[in-house]
């Protein structure tokens, strides 16, 4: 039978918890580095069937700076950190403390494509180590890969493992804003764990999930 | 009127003149155009895996996989009396979009989407028209089955037409 017809309320409700935790760290930590509030939204945990992952992402061709990073160890599965790139480079402008850098030279420039990557790692870095904890497994990063693209052809990396199981994913997906920032673009973490992992999650959390 | 029609990540549809067909945000997946020019039509798949085998459980998702999306294709046009010597192809994706130093299949994956589509493009005897594979871009295409022309958008390289 299929994984997700096993997934209830209470499964949703408990992922809605991992992203919590691990977006709420997260935030401590750019709110830290920046020196300033950010704001967490509610997660929020979705179904989504592969062919609309597009809407799902905002618009086909919206472009974001994706910092990616891969979990192996107890729990495979994989990790995003997607930012509109407007957003990216105003956090790289303020990080580098260099505003020569704009969206349009970004990718040329070594040292402010280096930080992106850096400040991606330290995130997700917090995001999973929170989860780690949280589920007391064994969750081991990759070291982070960046790319610049539009956001559905960087994401559709992250499904190929999923889309051998079926033709769903289930994505945790948590926003984070600038307190005053008016403009409201976002940033988002996406968690993708891999069809297996589910089952060792729910079960490291002591929720069942019926066979 | 025309329409532009769109295809999703792991889908299969049909398009006829005036209308044009799309997918947008082709990472490692690959877009196939399977068309017959005299009659004006076009069939888009958006591949997501090299092959069916790799599927672990239960139903098929065809248009997923590059050997059940160009068989389904081609069959539709063969049903509708297109001859499979007139049908000819044009592809587009297959990109790796990060660069990692593993050796990783998954890593590897949008080559060897690219891949499995021309050999079984040849395996059918579909004439390859023109290609614009790898790279570490995203794509979004469009095709117009009237001249037969695909447009290739990508972020930081503009527009170009294969």
């Amino acid at each position: 039978m299929n994984y997700l017809e096993r997934i209830q309320a209470p499964h949703l409700d408990i992922l809605k918890e991992v992203g919590n935790i691990g977006a709420g760290h997260a935030a401590t930590a750019l709110s830290k580095m920046l020196n300033k509030s950010i704001d967490m939204a509610v997660p929020s945990v979705k179904i989504v069937h592969l062919s609309e992952v597009s809407e799902f992402v905002g618009g086909d061709e919206m472009v974001v700076a994706a910092i990616f990073l891969r979990l192996q160890g107890d729990a495979p599965g994989n990790m995003f950190f997607m930012l509109p790139l407007e957003e990216a480079t105003r956090l790289i402008q303020q990080v580098t403390d260099d505003y020569t850098i704009s969206s349009g030279n970004l990718t040329e420039n070594e040292i402010g494509m280096s930080a992106l990557c850096e400040l991606g790692n330290i995130l997700a870095g917090s995001y999973l180590s929170a989860l780690s904890d949280f589920t007391s497994l064994n969750l081991q990063p990759t070291p982070p890969a960046l790319a610049i693209d539009m956001a559905m052809a960087i994401l559709s990396h992250g499904l190929i493992e999923v889309s051998k199981a079926g033709d769903y994913a289930i994505v945790i997906d948590t926003k984070i804003s600038d307190k005053d920032d008016t403009t409201q673009s976002k940033g988002h973490f996406f968690l993708l764990p891999d069809p297996e992992s589910f089952k060792i999650i729910f079960h490291s959390l002591g929720v069942k999930i019926d066979e | 009127m025309s329409n532009v029609i769109q295809v999703g990540m792991a889908d299969l549809k049909y398009a006829n003149s005036p209308n044009k067909i799309r997918t947008s945000g082709l990472g490692s997946c690959v877009g196939l155009i399977i068309y017959d020019e005299r009659e004006k039509k076009c069939g888009m798949a958006h591949i997501m895996l090299p092959e069916s085998s790799l599927a672990r459980n239960g139903v098929l998702h065809r248009p997923k996989y590059a050997d059940t999306a160009i068989e389904d294709l081609v069959k539709r046009f063969v049903d509708e009396g297109s001859p499979v010597y007139r049908l000819k192809a044009k592809i587009a994706g297959g990109a790796q979009m990060f660069n990692f130093s593993s050796t990783n299949e998954v890593m590897r994956i949008g080559p060897r989407n690219a891949e499995a589509v021309k050999v079984l493009l040849e395996e059918y005897k579909i004439k390859l028209i023109s290609e614009d594979v790898g790279g570490n871009s995203g794509r979004t295409i469009e095709f117009n089955p009237d001249n037969s022309i695909l447009q290739i958008k990508t972020i930081n390289k503009g527009i170009k037409e294969i």
